[in-house]
């Protein structure tokens, strides 16, 4: 079986699915790249490449570049997916929800329940997440916390080009809205890739390798990282099991929960901010109600980094137009 | 005007239902039949109408929270509509939606919309849908003045001239968004200006008058069916109420609200088409009392009808989970 990189593998899926089905079309800033330049159209393929020579192949009606707003990309995606297409719109860094998280959370994962069931919005937003960069902080955050919380919305994070491949598949083929987040570090990383079409259903976990003495449980980038450190520890006799969720919505509760009760500990490891993230989330989960055979306080590591301090005596000599003395910090 | 005796009579039975319709809905709010909010049409009814009365279930629209009227120019059921909006399992979505979210697929309705300036960016999509299905259907986004001042209103303008595809933007400027007037919330004054400067023909309409808007919608028509690019018209009317039944709207005058009211489509459209000798009074009188002894029978279904089941809180959440 060959080998291809995590971008190859997520262009092989849009290529033979749009292939396969004629209402898929693609939209987004750039993702042909070049309309109403001087020079060539369909070179750019995605701010990372991800969509090379579709443009070539499906041509302007299916490759759509827009404006950069946001908004209207997300909004069209979901009239267009309520009126019989299936589109697969791009957002470039998921830092750019902001401006269009109405359309996500309020238009396209709402439809279907406000009107009864009578509608569908079969979509599928591309993302990419994470730092690892050096992008600076409005082009490396990994928002997937805040997508899991929607009603309506499937979130999705390959760690690895396998999955890529059989999650987008699964991602094209059903009928519900699904955001696909992309992690930027791995875009080169390749492992073997079937040239043929297979699906990966949503909610089930990965256990990548077997382990009785701690469960390390990783989302999306931090999955090769959490495979390293298990594969580094070994060699001093602890074995550790590591599963990777591969969808956050449906979350697959039985797999953790199965693997933290054999292995008794849990060490969660993620990119997001640690307040209200997956990791918290799963943490109580698997500490409540208590656990059979539980030894230890389950630990999540988040990216302590962007725990931001707040100074405790901030007010102090604001009065007077000084600003607030920032000496003493705590943690919230 | 070149309509016939049953295009007419189509017309203003669709005039006088939304009419008849919106003041039911606000004697049942009063009475506690309705839950949470309800924000009515009534002095819009010729925007609605004259929109709409040339389209068939194919062409589809977005609207908002001031709905109603909307989906009953676009041939929605009455019935379905008063079960919806009293949150009532028979309703046109299982009681789901409400008022300010009631959707009719099968009639082109692609929903009420309760955030401002939603619906604009899924009438785009629509409409590329349209375009990229071949179909020479259009669809329409509905908006105020209020969502004219929302950024993404502006985008969808931008993105249906950048790809040329058939939507027609409706600003309905009843000279309110909430409590706040337009003549101060709107910058520049002018919405159809702000249309044509994305590069597409705008108008501005008489909202009053079905007929100026019908004729006025004749030509977008004609403008977007081949699929060459967006239309937009500024329909001036009229709100007789608040902004939500209920409202004191101690922010308008008697003096103003007298005047709005007095620029009232329903007698406009009687007077001229019996003025023209092609409908009479009688025919007139007939058609409202058909109707409303049709919303007669809808509030009192609606009213007896039961809530849905406990459990349907839950569905309709994903197709699959």
């Amino acid at each position: 079986m060959a080998k291809k990189s995590y971008r190859a593998a997520i262009n092989d899926a849009l290529r033979s699915e749009m292939r396969r089905n004629p209402d898929i079309i693609i939209l987004g800033e750039d993702v042909a790249g070049g309309q109403g330049a001087s020079g060539e159209v369909g070179g750019v393929g995605s701010v990372f490449g991800v969509l090379g020579g579709l443009y070539k192949e499906f041509g302007p009606t299916r490759v759509i570049d827009t404006p950069i707003s946001e908004s209207a990309i997300i909004g069209a995606a979901a009239g267009a997916a309520l009126t019989g297409l299936r589109p697969v719109a791009e957002i470039m860094f998921v830092d750019f929800v902001g401006v269009c998280f109405d359309q996500i959370y309020n238009q396209t994962a709402k439809f279907r329940y406000m009107f009864g069931g009578k509608a569908k919005t079969p979509m599928v937003i591309r993302a990419t997440i994470g730092a690892g960069f050096r992008a600076g902080a409005q082009h490396s955050q990994s928002m997937h916390p805040l997508f899991t919380m929607i009603p309506g919305l499937k979130v999705v994070m390959p760690s690895n080009a396998y999955d890529a491949k059989g999650l987008l598949l699964e991602a094209l083929r059903g009928e519900d809205p699904v955001i696909y987040l992309e992690a930027k570090t791995l875009y080169d990383k390749e492992v073997e890739v079937p040239d043929e079409a297979y699906r990966i259903p949503f909610g089930e976990a990965n256990v990548l390798r077997e382990g009785k003495d701690v469960t390390i449980v990783a989302f999306g980038p931090m999955v090769p990282r959490a495979l390293a450190v298990a594969q580094t520890l070994s060699k001093d006799g602890i074995s550790i099991e590591v599963v990777d969720p591969r969808t956050t919505s449906p979350l697959d509760e039985d797999t953790i929960l199965d693997s933290v009760e054999k292995t008794g500990r849990l060490v969660l490891v993620d990119e997001s901010p640690p307040r209200c993230s997956l990791a918290s989330d799963v943490a109580a989960m698997v500490a409540e109600p208590p656990r059979q055979g539980l030894r230890a306080v389950p630990v999540h590591r988040n990216n302590e980094a962007v725990r931001v301090r707040r100074p405790r005596h901030s007010l102090v000599g604001a009065a007077d137009g000084q600003p607030g003395q920032s000496g003493q910090h705590g943690k919230y | 005007m070149q309509m016939s005796r049953d295009e007419l009579k189509r017309a203003y039975t669709r005039l006088f239902r939304i009419r008849a319709f919106e003041e039911r809905v606000v004697k049942e709010f009063a009475a506690g039949k309705i839950p949470g909010f309800a924000h009515v049409y009534l002095g819009q009814e010729a925007s609605g109408v004259g929109v709409c009365h040339d389209l068939t279930d194919k062409d589809l629209i977005g609207s908002t929270h001031r709905g109603h009227g909307h989906c009953i120019a676009k041939g929605c059921d009455v019935k379905g509509m008063m079960l919806e909006i009293m949150g009532k399992a028979g309703g046109l979505c299982g009681g789901k939606g409400g008022s300010m979210h009631i959707a009719d697929l099968s009639k082109g309705m692609l929903g009420a919309n309760a955030i401002v300036g939603g619906a604009p960016p899924i009438a785009v999509g629509a409409a590329l849908t349209q375009k990229y299905k071949k179909t020479g259907c259009v669809s329409i986004a509905f908006s105020g003045d209020g969502a004219s001042n929302q950024g993404t209103v502006f985008e969808a303008m931008n993105m249906a001239v950048v790809l040329k595809v058939p939507a027609i933007f409706i600003f309905e400027n009843n000279g309110y968004g909430e409590h706040t007037a337009a003549s101060y919330s709107v910058g520049g004054g002018s919405i159809a200006d702000r249309a044509r400067s994305f590069g597409m023909p705008a108008e501005v309409v008489d909202g009053v008058d079905f007929f100026a808007v019908h004729e006025a919608m004749s030509r977008a028509l004609d403008h977007c069916r081949p699929g060459t690019g967006p239309y937009a018209l500024e329909i001036r009317c009229y709100r007789f109420m608040g902004h939500f039944v209920g409202d004191p709207q101690a922010y308008r005058t008697q003096d103003e609200l007298k005047e709005a009211r007095a620029h009232d489509p329903l007698p406009l459209f009687r007077k001229k088409v019996t003025n023209a000798k092609l409908l009479d009074g009688m025919e007139l009188d007939a058609i409202e009392e058909t109707v409303l002894a049709e919303v007669e029978d809808a509030a009192q279904t609606a009213i007896a009808a039961p809530l849905p089941d406990i459990k349907s809180l839950e569905t309709d959440v994903y197709a699959h989970y």
